[in-house]
């Protein structure tokens, strides 16, 4: 195995600790998630790490609980985005003609209109729950991820390869599935991380803005809402979901750079 | 003997690589080389890719390319150091005492603004003339290297004029300020073979009016062999053998040029063709999408079994747009082929297996033409499957004796793509080809990529293969020394149409028509003085002078 | 210039207002034909049959759906915008005003993001992989990776709060002079100033650096130009275009980011309008503020392209 850079191993090492956190969190948290246990903004204690939240429960299980919504919406709405984005972008860019040209107009008309506008719009008249929530932010998403499968199926598609399997008389499935995808999949999962902090952020503002997740379940964007009013009072318990998305950020980021960075030439992961 | 202008004496560079995921490295691409430059002389330095030669060309301009660092040695110029010079002296000697010519004078050249404002922008710059002088230097110099509307040729932007004639403005962009030196690096070799003609004579004009040294770079020794006093040889950043002209052509001591020197210089064996023609074409017409005129036009040709049919042409000529009608990637709209006795479905969504396990094809470019995520065994594996059902043990045993036909051994059955060198990849495509048994195998530009000596022994390899399997080529190519070396019969096509067919020795030889004669003669030869043999023949033959590109815009079909 | 390049642009433009036409059809189709009743989703699961019906007739959901969609759109060509549910205000009125605030907030914005990118971007590729490129692109890095809202109340918490240097709400009224209006907006401003920097500046970086490895670079060097003629003469002319993509495509993204900032800071812009009326469901309100957000970003993305076109010297000089 080669040296993993330093920066890479950080961000590995954060982000695991974020998804075993979301994962492990009812055994980690130490108190329940909306279990009142103190008063309004203690500060930070012994009993409470972080203190308490707006109406008194703990603010550091409030962080756990939250993360454990936030990153499992995320991660629905990416693997949604994934699958509608890259089944739709390969198959576009594979047939050609005017199945491509269709779904590619579709997307550009779907992605001239800002998703964030877009998705207020439809929230304003679907009724506000977790699968929703999915389904819209999921769909909004696959369009970006059409646009980079189908990009990178194109040209590749084009490739000397992918014609000598077409006169060899291999089918469809086995041009899209054994010749392209293999070699779409490296840049598709980079992105598949860029997708992912995207999707988090996107949560959250919605959550922050009251249209994403709705109380009394916890989400980071939703905990910035409970407690903004204390900011003026210089309680900063608003700031710390902050400090958590930022760092799963980063560390997604880092992690994603690498695979991309790793394998932007096609050189079969191997030393040229 | 006059001054010495440039001096170099053991000269090392070193380049830093950047493997992923491992510590940059730094490697010596050119070790220990030295040599010596009187003034007006040109030193041609010759060499495969990667031998180093670009880099100690731009080294005498004290230039490293991206990483390249100039680690050793000395670099004089008029007894001036460059190597370690400080920026400043560095910018006062390049583009006045010392200028360069790229290979890609297309890219080389700002798009954004007219090109006399580049060409004479140097020559200002360091104040070698005044504005009027550089403007009428570089008209002079226009109409010297032949370029139309020499008065008004310089207000045209670079997209506006064709690929040769680009390189005769970055020429005169080079010889603008009068320098004592001048670096072409492979300024010939993006070209045409008709077009690089008069870009060479061109050139070569220029440096013997104005007396400018000159370092010329190129992996065509029949190219520099026209116009270098000296040749220098080089291989893996050393330098193998470095003498006259003279000497080097004709008298080489070393294997390696005596290699390079036979590469170029082919044999003639002679079969004739008989039997029922494995492959007809019939009047055969056929367009893209879009476009109003056909790419070939009218077009009848055969392939007798176990023979080679060259198809020969130019880039815009259709010869590749030939082979996309045969595999039936374009169904021509008039026309048909004939394969094995029965006509194929024009499309290839319409033939039968066996007609694709029959028609085979080889590309150009190894490297894209397989799965970079496949493994040899993958590659060559899957037609075996795919036509014949073989599977597991069988499967592996056939793929080793592919291997083996190939001249490659069993071990490279579990190696990737990237693993192999250039000449390996192509063996690979070529044992892909023949895993599935086939009849007639489309070779477009298969050694076009490849260095000489590789090119060589992919030849030798698909003509003993033809005598062991019995298989029949047709060899697109605008490389007339592969077609001597390969051909039974040829056919030459210029601008979609057939302007010459027959058996090899019948084509190769007069009378020609004017096309193929100017192709045929375009062609360096290994030898002194062919440069304006060539030119003056061809004058006397011929009513224009080389038509420049035959249809650029073209380039992008073939 | 010619008469081709004019065509493109015409076609450009006629694109853009197809697709400002299409959106507006989507965005209704957003409101309207998901499954699932609107009056209902509206009303909640408790409502009674008689408000439902009520509310049905107020919305007009017993016209068949196109000609709802085509007198809206033509009350839009009008100027007609209906009126709110909520209240029964007029909404071209309230949107009227709020627009203007909202673009006050995002002109303030670009006019010191855009140097300050363009200058940043510079200096990252003039010290390239050196200390202040790392810098810069380390600070960046991080700035995109925190949302908006909550950049906001990093900034309203040291600078509002603990040192009380700038109003922790932007409140502004039409009494209030141009100044009083600035200081009011300035921590809203540096919100979206560190947003859109970051992704512009990371633009600009990318888009000069793949000029500055053009081959014509490499040419001016061996001509022995200095740096600055090598920058002035050749990297930016063919970097302008990019350049003015980049900054284009981060207009529109700043015109999407004013929604949370102006919701974090009550500023009385588009933004706050949108986001409150979604949540009381306010349907007419919502489709006109999501065409009206649509349209700006649209036609900012059409400028940015035109831009291209008409910078491209292979299309301004034919051959």
């Amino acid at each position: 195995m080669r040296r993993t850079p330093l920066p890479t191993l950080i961000g590995l090492v954060v982000a695991a600790a974020f998804f075993l956190t979301a994962l492990l969190a009812p055994l980690i948290a130490p108190y329940g998630m909306s279990e009142i246990v103190g008063d309004v903004w203690e500060p930070a204690s012994a009993a409470h790490w972080l203190g308490t939240d707006n109406i008194g429960r703990d603010l550091l299980s409030r962080l756990i609980f939250g993360g454990r919504t936030t990153i499992f919406v995320a991660l629905v709405a990416t693997a949604v985005a994934f699958a509608v984005g890259a089944a739709f972008g390969l198959f576009a860019a594979v047939v050609g003609g005017w199945v491509d040209l269709l779904l590619s107009r579709f997307v550009d008309l779907v992605m001239s209109i800002p998703s964030l506008i877009f998705a207020l719009v439809v929230l304003s008249v679907m009724p506000v729950t977790t699968p929703v929530l999915i389904m819209v932010i999921g769909l909004l998403e696959s369009t970006r991820m059409y646009r980079l499968s189908r990009a990178v199926a194109v040209d590749l598609a084009v490739m000397d390869f992918v014609e000598a399997a077409r006169l060899r008389g291999e089918g469809l499935r086995w041009v899209i599935v054994r010749e392209i995808l293999p070699n779409a999949l490296s840049p598709l999962i980079a992105e598949m991380g860029m997708r992912f902090i995207f999707v988090v952020l996107f949560i959250s503002t919605l959550s922050f803005l009251g249209i994403g997740i709705q109380p009394p379940n916890a989400d980071w964007g939703g905990i910035v809402k409970e407690n903004k009013d204390g900011i003026v009072y210089g309680i900063p318990a608003a700031l710390l979901p902050a400090v958590a998305i930022a760092a799963l950020a980063i560390s997604v980021n880092l992690v994603a750079d690498w695979i991309l960075e790793r394998t932007t030439s096609l050189k079969g992961g191997r030393n040229g | 003997m006059d001054e010495m202008l440039l001096e170099i004496e053991d000269l090392k560079i070193q380049a830093t690589s950047y493997p992923p995921g491992e510590r940059p490295q730094r490697i010596t691409i050119v070790d220990g080389v030295s040599l010596r430059l009187e003034k007006g002389k040109v030193i041609g330095l010759i060499g495969e890719s990667g031998a180093g030669k670009s880099t100690i060309g731009l080294s005498a301009m004290g230039y490293g390319r991206g990483g390249v660092k100039l680690v050793g040695g000395s670099i004089r110029l008029n007894g001036q150091e460059l190597r370690r010079a400080p920026s400043r002296v560095l910018r006062g000697v390049r583009g006045s005492q010392v200028t360069y010519v790229a290979q890609s004078a297309a890219a080389g050249f700002n798009p954004s603004r007219k090109l006399i404002e580049q060409v004479i922008e140097a020559t200002l710059e360091h104040g070698r003339m005044s504005r009027p002088e550089a403007i009428e230097r570089a008209i002079d110099l226009f109409r010297r290297l032949d370029l139309p509307d020499s008065e008004t040729f310089g207000q045209r932007y670079p997209h506006q004029v064709s690929g040769g004639q680009l390189q005769r403005a970055m020429t005169a962009m080079a010889l603008c300020p009068k320098p004592d030196l001048v670096v072409f690096d492979e300024p010939t070799t993006a070209l045409d073979v008709t077009t690089q003609l008069g870009v060479l004579s061109a050139i070569k004009r220029a440096i013997r009016d104005f007396e400018v040294a000159a370092i010329y770079i190129t992996h065509d020794l029949a190219v520099v062999a026209q116009i270098a006093d000296d040749i220098m040889v080089l291989r893996g950043g050393e330098m193998v053998e470095y003498g006259t002209c003279d000497q080097i052509i004709n008298n080489p001591r070393e294997q390696y040029t005596r290699d390079l020197v036979s590469a170029t210089n082919g044999e003639d064996p002679e079969i004739h063709p008989e039997g029922e023609p494995v492959l007809t074409i019939r009047n055969v017409c056929a367009r893209y999408r879009g476009l109003a005129e056909d790419v070939v036009k009218d077009i009848n040709l055969e392939v007798p079994p176990g023979t080679t049919l060259a198809v020969v042409g130019e880039s815009g000529s259709g010869k590749s747009t030939l082979a996309r009608v045969i595999t039936g990637l374009l169904p021509p709209h008039t026309g048909e082929v004939i394969f094995d006795g029965s006509t194929l479905s024009p499309a290839l969504k319409g033939r039968s297996k066996q007609d694709l396990q029959e028609l085979q094809m080889i590309y150009q470019m190894a490297d894209v033409a397989m799965n970079p995520r496949q493994t040899v065994g993958t590659i060559i594996g899957r037609p075996l499957e795919f036509y014949f059902g073989h599977k597991g043990k069988e499967r592996r045993l056939r793929v080793i004796e592919l291997l083996d036909k190939i001249e490659l051994g069993e071990e490279f059955i579990d190696r990737y793509p990237a693993e192999l060198s250039g000449g390996q990849k192509q063996r690979v495509c070529i044992a892909r080809a023949l895993a599935a048994s086939p009849k007639l195998i489309i070779c477009d530009e298969v050694t076009s990529a490849l260095d000489p000596l590789v090119a060589k022994g992919i030849l030798k390899l698909l003509r003993d293969l033809q005598k062991r399997e019995g298989v029949s080529y047709i060899f697109i190519t605008h490389d007339i020394a592969a077609v001597r070396e390969v051909a039974d019969t040829i056919a030459v096509l210029y601008q979609g149409e057939l302007v010459r067919y027959g058996g090899k020795a019948e084509v190769l030889a007069p009378p020609y028509d004017d096309y193929t004669e100017l192709l045929l003669r375009s062609v360096p030869e290994m030898r002194i003085g062919w440069l304006e043999d060539t030119l003056s023949a061809l004058e006397a033959h011929l009513p224009c002078q080389a038509p420049e590109g035959a249809a650029p815009e073209m380039s992008a079909t073939d | 210039m010619n008469a081709s390049i004019w065509t493109l642009v015409a076609q450009r433009i006629l694109l853009g207002l197809l697709l400002i036409f299409l959106s507006s059809a989507l965005i209704f189709a957003g409101t309207q034909l998901l499954p699932g009743d609107v009056a209902q989703a509206i009303l909640g699961q408790s409502a009674t049959p008689e408000a439902l019906a009520n509310l049905r007739a107020e919305l007009g959901l017993n016209v068949p759906v196109y000609q709802r969609y085509v007198s809206w759109l033509v009350g839009l060509l009008h100027g007609d915008m209906g009126t709110s549910l909520t209240n029964g205000q007029d909404i071209a009125t309230a949107i009227g005003r709020r627009l203007a605030n909202t673009l006050f907030l995002a002109a303030s914005a670009a006019i010191i993001s855009v140097p300050l990118a363009i200058i940043l971007g510079l200096v990252s590729v003039l010290y390239r992989n050196r200390w202040p490129d790392k810098l810069i692109s380390a600070v960046t890095l991080a700035s995109i990776s925190v949302p908006e809202f909550m950049l906001s109340y990093i900034l309203v918490f040291y600078f509002a709060v603990q040192l009380g240097w700038a109003p922790s709400v932007a409140m502004i009224s039409p009494s209030m002079s141009v100044l009083e209006r600035f200081q009011a907006i300035t921590l809203p401003v540096i919100v979206l100033v560190m947003v859109v920097l970051a992704h512009m500046m990371r633009m600009t970086r990318a888009a000069l650096l793949n000029v500055m490895q053009s081959a014509y670079i490499e040419t001016a060097e061996l001509n022995g130009l200095g740096r600055f003629k090598v920058i002035w003469r050749y990297a930016m002319p063919n970097a302008v275009a990019p350049i003015v993509n980049v900054v284009m495509l981060n207009m529109a993204y700043l015109v999407v980011g004013v929604v949370v900032v102006e919701v974090v800071f009550v500023y009385p812009g588009m933004g706050q309008y949108l986001v409150d009326h979604v949540a009381k469901r306010d349907v007419p309100v919502v489709q006109d503020c999501g065409i009206i957000f649509a349209a700006v970003y649209i036609t900012l993305n059409m400028l940015a392209d035109i831009f291209s076109i008409l910078a491209n010297p292979r299309l301004r000089h034919p051959r």
